[in-house]
């Protein structure tokens, strides 16, 4: 029998530092994508419903509106829109991983470990974000099927825009999974807010002529201010009548000010990184 | 040799002691979960942490791991102190809990070397310590299977493999061998003393399997959330002295009167027989059959164990206080309730 140690290599766990710290946000991020990647179908199973939404729904609609987008292909319009949403659900669905880890006793190994709390949460929004951006680059690939053109700068625009979404819904599903203990009142959690924001995006019909309360509701919904530039993006890169750029990508005004595209990205990422901030500040609590 | 060690931590301040608990206490709410326990652990000792469920193990264990703040009291590991040096602390301590932590959607190696990285181990010397440790373990053929392939025993190991990865100065096991049929709780032993051996690992543990407490050097008792009794498993049993007699009878409750009247012996029934201690066992036998008047149908004398040292302070074996009084698994439940609502 073993159990007898012939030779021990004697190691020692360093003092806290800023490499130990960066050596733990690598480790809990590449965690996560070696997960991600040993599991395709959990990868087909989140492409399927964008792709279903882009491939049934819009050609199945498109009958009926054919008449309302001056010529534009309604899967075309939807494009940035359903982009948005396959991000949601990755990022959301990686930060659930969070939760499991309670359940499942991971989350211990990681708590008992001398690194900061930051750099493991840090780290999880690293992993989201990355597999998120990585689902979108899928689904902007698409782009052609759609009509949208490949133009480098509207592709790395898109890329940036993918990024920073995926990290800011990232940010929201740690902050959420933070507070919470068990995995079935995550998924419920997330149905309650995922489902209504990403309806009331805009993220599948124009937001200028809605009524009031619509309008109030989607204004005030953070996931506007992230298709809104993504659409507006593509938009510009199209070969259409101004008449249907005016209609389809209107743009959100606040009191008919026509908020710019920078400042929507400003708050995408302020909200992004207050969420990261509160998802560390709840972590650090429950220990 | 041991009383040596701890004596030379007390005498000499230069060699810290491996735990200093002085005092501590821990409450949730109106719950007092540990009372006031004060300990010292040698380095390089295997320190046995016994007491029926509820006693308040786990929330000590938690306190001393920086997983749990104590409501009041000290407590150093590894000379850091628990709550101002909660890094050093983790730094110096490896933990193998009852419940599993590890990541069964990764391999045994990913699950070591993920542990590396968290811990800052010098990259170098990784590949070599990780051989060595599920070479320990006998998991080294069986590193590139996912954890969720693993058996309960196999699992077990690797968990003690991964606590062991860094060189930790104080091992932490909280019920090790739980579960786990003869062999595996036989060979986690092994690992056990090999460890200790080549590093000088002081080992904290708590179990239920009083075979297992013998090979402790030092045993403390925990009940209701204080240390009744803390010693090496020979004073222990010594201090226990006379031999144990356990009787079965036609009927238990004339029985237990007759001794009470007779022979002036307190008997208490435990796991179904009456029971009782008496100075020296078989010569009292004859007594027994000749003057009792009550019909016996076995009689079994055995020496002290450290069941009966258990028993003799906590006022119940070990399997009985598993199916603990009301007051009791409710007092288990709350703290339960109080964990899951933290």
């Amino acid at each position: 029998m073993s159990a007898t140690i012939a030779e021990v290599t004697a190691v020692r766990v360093p003092e806290r530092s800023w490499r130990s710290e960066v050596r733990a946000l690598r480790v809990v991020w590449r965690r996560d994508l070696i997960r991600f990647a040993d599991d395709p179908r959990m990868i087909l199973t989140w492409l399927l419903q964008p792709l279903l939404f882009l491939f049934v729904l819009g050609p199945g609609l498109q009958s009926l509106s054919a008449g309302s987008t001056d010529g534009v292909d309604l899967t075309t319009f939807m494009f940035p829109g359903i982009l948005c949403m396959a991000l949601v659900y990755s990022a959301i669905f990686s930060a659930a991983s969070l939760v499991w880890d309670r359940e499942l006793g991971f989350m211990r190994e990681m708590m008992v470990a001398p690194v900061s709390r930051w750099s493991i949460v840090a780290g999880k929004c690293l992993g989201g974000t990355t597999i998120a951006g990585t689902q979108g680059v899928i689904v902007l690939a698409l782009a052609g099927v759609v009509h949208v053109p490949y133009d480098p700068i509207l592709l790395f625009g898109i890329l940036g825009l993918e990024l920073l979404i995926a990290f800011t819904v990232t940010a929201f599903g740690v902050m959420v999974a933070t507070g919470i203990k068990r995995a079935q009142t995550f998924t419920s959690v997330v149905q309650l807010f995922v489902f209504p924001m990403i309806f009331l995006s805009g993220a599948l019909y124009p937001v200028s002529g809605l009524p009031t309360w619509l309008r109030v509701l989607n204004r005030s919904n953070p996931l506007t201010y992230a298709v809104d530039p993504m659409r507006r993006l593509v938009f510009e890169h199209l070969d259409i009548s101004d008449a249907a750029r005016r209609r389809l990508a209107p743009g959100v005004t606040w009191w008919g000010w026509r908020v710019p595209s920078l400042v929507e990205v400003g708050i995408v990422l302020a909200l992004g990184l207050a969420m990261l901030a509160v998802a560390i500040f709840q972590f650090k609590r429950t220990e | 040799m041991l009383l040596m060690r701890v004596m030379s931590c007390v005498m000499n301040p230069s060699t810290p002691a491996a735990i200093e608990v002085e005092a501590l206490v821990k409450t949730y709410g109106e719950i007092e979960a540990v009372r006031g326990v004060s300990l010292t652990v040698a380095p390089g000792e295997i320190f046995g942490f016994l007491g029926p469920n509820g006693a308040g193990k786990s929330t000590t264990i938690n306190m001393l791991c920086t997983l749990a703040r104590p409501t009041s009291g000290t407590a150093r590991v590894s000379g850091f102190d628990v709550t101002r040096e909660r890094d050093d602390v983790r730094r110096h301590i490896g933990l193998v809990f009852q419940d599993p932590t590890l990541d069964g959607y990764l391999t045994a190696e990913q699950n070591l070397r993920f542990h590396a990285e968290l811990y800052g181990i010098d990259a170098g010397a990784v590949p070599a310590r990780m051989r060595q440790m599920l070479e320990m373990v006998d998991l080294w053929d069986r590193r590139d299977q996912k954890v969720h392939t693993y058996s309960g025993g196999m699992r077990r190991r690797l968990e003690i493999a991964r606590g062991l990865m860094h060189s930790p100065r104080v091992l932490f096991l909280d019920e090790p061998t739980i579960g786990l049929d003869p062999q595996t709780r036989s060979a986690i032993w092994r690992y056990i003393r090999a460890l200790q051996e080549a590093e000088g690992t002081t080992i904290f543990m708590t179990t239920h399997y009083m075979e297992e407490a013998e090979f402790c050097d030092r045993v403390a008792i925990m009940d209701r959330g204080e240390i009744v009794v803390l010693d090496t498993p020979e004073a222990l049993k010594a201090s226990v002295g006379a031999d144990r007699v356990v009787l079965g009878t036609v009927d238990d409750e004339t029985a237990m009167a007759a001794l009470r009247d007779r022979f002036g012996i307190d008997a208490t029934v435990a796991e179904g027989a009456v029971t009782f201690h008496v100075a020296s066992g078989e010569a009292f036998v004859p007594r027994l059959f000749a003057e009792l008047g009550v019909g016996i149908t076995s009689v079994t004398v055995s020496r002290p164990t450290m069941d009966d040292v258990f028993m003799c302070y906590t006022g119940s074996t070990i399997r009985d206080a598993e199916t603990a009084s009301p007051a009791e698994r409710n007092r288990a439940m709350a703290r339960v309730v109080v964990k899951a609502g933290r």
